[in-house]
């Protein structure tokens, strides 16, 4: 098989062809480094690899499927990384200066998790400088493109991440998601993307944004592919006082039981999001496809009101600022980060370091952060967001008294023109506004390929399920998925 | 309350102490003192992007017990804050402490004020303390000719601080509070609380006011008092300067001074207006903390009796006298050992005084020389006598064995060749003699030999016998037991 022909199988579908020995991880590795090699020029998904360690990591896990001693069903299977994430001896760059020659020590517990798994951890994809924007423009190694039209954005942080799956350059990847950062660029490639329950998944290793709103998360190609992949990553962590002892089940396998056995669901819609003016036309009748394929199937949809989610936007830009800019204290020209030349004393080296290391937009939010902590202005600004982001958790509780899921767009819009919105943060931000909550409130969502608008730019709708419910949620990800075959097409690249 | 000059010092003390566990607060890298820079650190003592601080149970349970011994609230619920500042000690440039709700709140140390003398107890009373919280220490930076070096492995390791309210009066008041935290908390194994290793630290504020007024004075942060005594000296050279100031009709500034021991002066760090802006808010890595009854009474099981209440103790059951009280009370292994001996053989007043003045005076030919401040670092195990040991030498005394004399001859025997007391008076001979017949004859010559004596002593000069004596010690060689001497002597002189 060519590079070609695998290239869009998904994940699920290749460890398959592997367990049955009609393909080699060695065959697909190697299909794998010539697609990103021939394609990354064009997409700058990623920001490096090492070919020969991939290769290695290939031969030994064919060696284990030939004596019968594979470590999972993902053994053999490659996934990237968003460059967030620690691997022992590789780059940590998290698309910033500061960062630029900064080599991890040490192995991140998803990391670890994959290993023992036998996935082939490979490959260092784009993002946003530090999480921090959503459109992957703000890194300092270049903007990333969308595979489905190379002038647009692939939507951020994560943007290296969907880009190089929607492209075919790595069968499945990771990302993180503080404010949507996994969900909006999944849309704006047309494949899947879960945010897990804040909890599920150990933060160890994933470079801090916000911590309080931080997960780590899968793209994938298929519902199965996120399915299989959230059992890679999911379980309580140690080394992570927030990770949660929630049951790991096999979530592939209890989603399609769930399927055939289970009564239908209530979704519910909220009234708010619909009453937006930011909505694209395009995406409302996405929408409206959307509900009405649910209720061909026999489930049912409700209104729902989240009546303080026009306060989702600036709570999050309070919170997450603020915990930013004291996670981001850390990279200070002392021990291990980008250190100014032309410092002249100990204090200097702070501000000039800080100064050239951190791009714009960092810097905004590290200042906004800052201020919002500041004596004076702590009780109004950080209090106060804590106390709004209690009354939000409240409107969906209240919601999940009434409903199963809560659905929504994914985003007000498809992918925009790269540079379009770069110099307009308040734009940016306002990006967000559908899959901010789930990141306040700590519910697992994800966002499923519903379609195209015009200029065949994919469009998403977003599931959201209560604390630990990841199987409902990909029980109804299934149920579209089995009648919809938009996961099944691809960017002609 | 002391005044000088007309005016009163009210003090307040914030004490850091490391608790002596084997790991640091937030991760587990090990922590000692001692191992070559940098050798105690990980990822996540590093601050390395990515990591993330667990809580360190042990140090949790440690500073709920020295909350408990202090007579502290427990709140249910505690949680941790970042403190932010930047400086390269700190490898994250925030340290995750307490902010509003410490594991701590309220309690009091009980101190002993300077008596009449040095062998009449003083009065006690109880400082009452604001909180106790738990944090991470920094690291340390070593400044050089071209730059400066950090050493980052005292960073994380688990750190409390005990706030005072201003219900400190004197610079002596300061020194016994601290003399008495520090006995409590090495009592309690919580500490080893040595100044020297920086496992205890003070910051003191210090404000004067004039006699009899209520409204207290603008304070002045001392930093920099790097022991016990360097905390008083520093008060009283700071109390002094303050006084001068007003009286010279200048106003105290808020500030912040540091002691200089050598010198002998407080200079100005910083005034009010460089004060930081900390940034409080709460660590989103850490969950808070609840402590459940059950698990504050199973901690405050294991707590050992204050010293305080233990030297009642033993003046009350004992009927030791102050002094002894007070040195074998100031050492939990003093006063284990002395237990310990006591329970072998009853005789509590002997075993005392034979730690107190004679192993105390042996330990200190034994280790002096080396670097030994009030009592720390000496241990009695460098000895090699047990407290069993020490008991069967105190019953050969009780049985007339042994003199008090030949008892001092054989404990440095014992001492030196670590052999017990039995052994060691046999190897030297040493064993008075309690035969009545042959001290009888040996008195009855001296007394023959003594006729002034005898006379005088039956003309009511009780002295005299005395002379008598030291004839018979001298043809005995010592030997003699001087309890049975002296009644052989009286019941001959009585007889006429």
């Amino acid at each position: 098989m060519n590079q070609d022909s695998l290239a869009y199988l998904p994940a699920s579908k290749l460890a398959r062809l592997l367990a049955s020995g009609e393909l080699t991880s060695v065959e697909l590795s190697r299909s794998v480094l010539e697609r990103a090699e021939h394609l990354n020029a064009q997409v700058n998904a990623f920001l490096g690899w090492d070919g020969e360690d991939l290769m290695a990591q290939a031969e030994a896990s064919d060696k284990r499927r030939k004596a019968d001693k594979a470590l999972g069903f993902f053994d053999g299977i490659p996934v990237a990384l968003k460059n967030n994430i620690a691997v022992k001896g590789s780059l940590l760059t998290c698309g910033s200066r500061m960062l630029e020659n900064f080599v991890s020590p040490y192995d991140a517990t998803v990391v670890e998790r994959m290993k023992a798994a036998g996935m082939l951890v490979w490959g260092r994809l784009n993002m946003d400088e530090f999480a921090m924007g959503s459109s992957t423009e703000t890194s300092y190694f270049g903007s990333t493109a969308n595979p489905w039209d190379l002038t647009r954005t692939p939507g951020g942080s994560s943007g290296g991440s969907a880009a190089a799956l929607a492209a075919g350059m790595s069968p499945i990847t990771l990302g993180s998601d503080t404010g949507g950062s996994i969900r909006q660029p999944a849309a704006f490639c047309g494949i899947y993307g879960l945010k897990p329950t804040y909890g599920r998944v150990s933060r160890y290793g994933l470079v801090a944004f916000a911590s309080s709103l931080d997960q780590i998360g899968p793209f994938g190609h298929c519902v199965e592919d996120v399915a299989r992949m959230m059992e890679v990553l999911c379980g309580v962590d140690p080394k992570d006082s927030s990770s949660y002892p929630a049951p790991v089940s096999p979530f592939h396998a209890e989603l399609e039981l769930a399927l055939t056995g289970g009564r239908p669901m209530v979704l519910g819609l909220p009234v708010e999001y619909f009453k937006e003016d930011g909505l694209d036309p395009a995406v409302r009748r996405a929408m409206d496809e959307v509900v009405a394929y649910y209720k061909g199937i026999g489930w049912q949809i409700k209104d729902v009101s989240l009546p303080n989610s026009h306060l989702a936007v600036p709570t999050y830009y309070v919170i997450a600022t603020a915990e930013a800019s004291s996670n981001l204290a850390r990279f200070d020209g002392i021990r291990y980060t980008h250190r100014s030349e032309s410092a002249s004393d100990a204090v200097d080296v702070y501000f000039k370091s800080r100064g050239e290391g951190f791009g714009e937009e960092v810097k905004r939010r590290i200042i906004l952060g800052t201020f919002v902590l500041s004596s004076g202005y702590h009780d109004a600004y950080y209090l106060k967001a804590q106390l709004v982001r209690t009354l939000i958790r409240n409107d969906f509780s209240k919601a999940f008294g009434e409903v199963d899921l809560v659905l929504t767009p994914t985003t007000p819009s498809p992918a925009f023109v790269r540079g379009e919105r770069i110099t307009d943060p308040l734009q940016m931000y306002l990006n967000d506004i559908y899959t901010i909550c789930p990141n306040l409130t700590g519910l697992p969502a994800i966002s499923v390929p519903c379609g195209f608008a015009s200029q065949n730019l994919p469009v998403g709708f977003q599931l959201i399920a209560p604390h630990f419910e990841e199987v409902r949620l990909l029980t109804a990800a299934r149920a579209y998925e089995k009648g919809n075959d938009w996961h099944t097409r691809h960017p002609a690249l | 309350m002391a005044s000088v000059d007309g005016y009163d010092a009210v003090i307040g003390l914030e004490v850091h102490v490391q608790l002596g566990t084997e790991s640091k607060m937030f991760t587990d890298a090990p922590y000692y003192f001692g191992a070559s820079p940098n050798e105690l650190t990980n990822p996540v003592v590093m601050g390395m992007p990515g990591t993330l601080p667990v809580l360190n149970k042990r140090a949790i349970e440690k500073t709920i017990q020295v909350g408990l011994m202090l007579g502290c609230e427990i709140p249910q619920v505690s949680k941790w804050d970042r403190k932010h500042y930047y400086y390269p000690d700190m490898p994250k440039n925030y340290q995750i402490s307490q902010y509003d709700q410490p594991l701590c709140l309220g309690g009091s140390v009980e101190i002993e004020l300077d008596g009449p003398s040095r062998n009449v107890m003083g009065e006690h009373r109880r400082v009452s303390l604001t909180r106790i919280h738990l944090e991470e220490d920094v690291g340390k930076l070593t400044h050089v000719a071209d730059g400066s070096l950090v050493d980052y492995n005292r960073a994380g390791a688990p750190l409390i601080e005990i706030v005072t309210e201003p219900d400190i009066f004197s610079p002596e008041e300061a020194f016994a509070f601290l003399t008495s935290l520090r006995n409590t908390l090495q009592n309690a194994g919580i500490s080893d609380c040595d100044m020297e290793k920086g496992q205890m630290r003070c910051d003191a504020n210090v404000s004067v006011k004039p006699v009899g007024t209520t409204k207290l004075g603008t304070k002045v942060e001392l930093k920099n008092l790097n022991s016990i005594s360097g905390v008083r000296n520093g008060l009283r050279y700071e109390i002094d300067r303050q006084i001068r100031e007003l009286k010279a009709g200048a106003t105290i500034v808020q500030q912040t001074r540091r002691w200089d021991a050598e010198a002998g002066v407080t200079s100005l760090m910083r005034t009010k207006e460089e004060a930081q802006d900390y940034r409080y808010f709460p660590d989103p890595d850490l969950m808070p903390v609840r402590i459940s009854e059950d698990w504050k009474s199973q901690l405050a099981e294991g707590l050992p009796e204050l010293p305080f209440d233990r030297q009642r103790r033993y003046m009350a059951d004992y009927s030791l006298p102050y002094t002894v009280t007070s040195v074998l009370c100031s050492n939990r292994q003093l006063s284990v050992f002395f237990e310990e001996a006591i329970r072998q053989h009853n005789n509590p007043l002997a075993i005392a005084n034979l730690i107190t003045n004679d192993l105390l005076r042996e330990l200190g030919a034994a280790s002096s020389g080396s670097e030994v401040e009030d009592g720390e670092r000496r241990s009695l195990d460098s000895l090699g006598v047990s407290a069993v040991g020490v008991a069967d030498l105190v019953a050969m005394v009780d049985k007339g064995v042994l003199s008090n004399q030949m008892a001092k001859e054989v404990l440095s025997g014992m001492i030196a060749t670590g052999q017990s007391a039995e052994a060691v008076a046999e190897a030297k001979g040493l064993r008075q003699s309690s035969d009545s017949g042959e001290i009888e004859a040996i008195c009855r010559q001296a007394m023959e030999e003594n006729p002034k004596a005898v006379q005088e002593f039956l003309a009511g000069n009780e002295k005299s016998i005395n002379a008598i004596k030291g004839r018979v010690m001298k043809a005995t060689q010592g030997k003699a037991n001087p309890t049975l001497v002296d009644q052989v002597l009286r019941k001959l002189l009585a007889s006429g």
